[in-house]
């Protein structure tokens, strides 16, 4: 049982960090609940999709199939979040001094929000699939009783999901001088490190090669497999043993962001050009 | 365009030649165990690894050393690409069975 909950959790922990962070990014948007709870209904119903469709997604693309697929749903979760955070060093002091003031600039808002529903629900739908397989494989094998998988499994799920809210909440108590600055901090690092894990499947598939691999091993000191290994991974990134191509994108998204975000500000602060954005 | 036949038949062998580079290594999964669990492959060189999964339950094939994380389904088998390898020992495991699916791959 036990053995089941750890394994539940480890999946489910990188994806509520996730959800986490970006509930706490997109504080003050009216009406986000509702699409991150469709992200998370989305993302769900396509794991189990995606679990039983195992067998012929890695069938494809001459057996890389899955490392394609994984590659190209961090790709998607990493254009997302730099939308977000681009869109967001824009408008995010603006939510935070008008959070009562509902219906501003719903258009934008809205699009914005979606953006929001695609990352949740990939980031529930990656993680979740290997649930699925997982619990799968548990209750053909026999091993465990009926009643022990579903314990542990929940065990997992709740123990998961907390470590999101707990993280979720302590977004929140930063002042709101500073809650922008850390949430865009944090998903600028989000997206850093799936580009870099997306470069990690495509050096598995043979597509891309390592470099330099490893640039460094610091798995003597925090190792990916530890809790809290897994912990810094889904917040920062972090890799102990990362390749040469691994860092180069994670290097590049991490600069492209940024410059987008700077673009962004300073294309707002122009007057003229800049659509209007007061009510 | 006997030429450019010639020169693509050239590349195109050439290709096949670096293909044929990459070694291959063939794994099995039984019982949740890896067979064999030791595998000694050339370090330096990217290596391709067969791994059949003859269990009926999926299986994880990870390694963090090796940078690997890929599901086999059931009754399936999965190529996977590792290296080029410094030289050492690297440990992987099935996640879904970690107690008893372990194995090394050892790079010289």
């Amino acid at each position: 049982m036990f053995g089941t909950a750890l394994i539940v959790f480890r999946e489910v922990l990188e994806a509520a960090l996730i959800v986490g962070i970006v509930a706490a990014a997109t504080t003050g948007i009216p009406g986000r609940m509702r699409y991150i709870a469709g992200g998370l209904a989305a993302g769900l119903v396509g794991s189990i999709l995606v679990a039983f469709g195992a067998e012929k997604i890695s069938q494809l693309a001459e057996g890389m199939g899955q490392e394609l697929f994984n590659a190209s749903i961090l790709g998607i979760a990493v254009v997302m979040l730099a939308w977000h955070n681009i869109w967001m060093s824009v408008h995010g002091r603006e939510l935070a001094a008008s959070a009562k003031q509902l219906g501003r600039d719903v258009v934008s808002g809205a699009r914005e929000l979606s953006v929001v529903l695609v990352v949740i629900a990939v980031a529930v739908l990656r993680e979740g699939s290997e649930t699925v397989l997982f619990l799968y494989g548990v209750a053909i094998s026999g091993d465990a009783s009926q009643g022990a998988m579903i314990a542990g499994g929940a065990i997992g799920l709740v123990g998961g999901v907390a470590v999101g809210y707990f993280l979720f909440k302590g977004l929140l108590r930063i002042p709101l001088r500073h809650f922008f600055t850390a949430t865009s901090a944090l998903v600028l690092l989000l997206a850093a490190g799936m580009a870099a894990q997306a470069a990690r499947f495509l050096i598995q598939a043979d597509m891309l090669p390592s470099l330099a691999s490893p640039l460094w091993d610091t798995s003597g000191v925090v190792d990916n497999s530890s809790l809290l290994g897994k912990l810094l991974q889904g917040l920062l990134g972090y890799d102990a043993q990362p390749s040469g191509m691994q860092m180069i994108f994670f290097v590049a998204v991490f600069a492209a962001i940024l410059l987008g975000m700077s673009w962004a500000r300073k294309r707002a602060a122009e007057p003229s050009t800049a659509t209007p954005v007061t009510t | 365009m006997k030429r450019l036949a010639l020169a693509t038949l050239l590349s195109l062998s050439l290709g096949a030649f670096a293909q044929a580079d990459k070694t291959d290594f063939a794994i099995a999964i039984k019982d949740h165990k890896f067979s064999p669990d030791r595998i000694e492959v050339p370090a330096g060189k990217k290596v391709k690894l067969v791994v059949e999964n003859q269990d009926a339950t999926p299986e994880e094939f990870e390694s963090h050393s090796l940078k690997v994380e890929k599901v086999i389904p059931g009754k399936s088998k999965a190529t996977i690409f590792i290296g080029p390898l410094k030289a050492g020992e690297y440990k992987f495991v099935g996640e879904f069975n970690e107690k008893t699916a372990k194995g090394v791959i050892v790079a010289k």
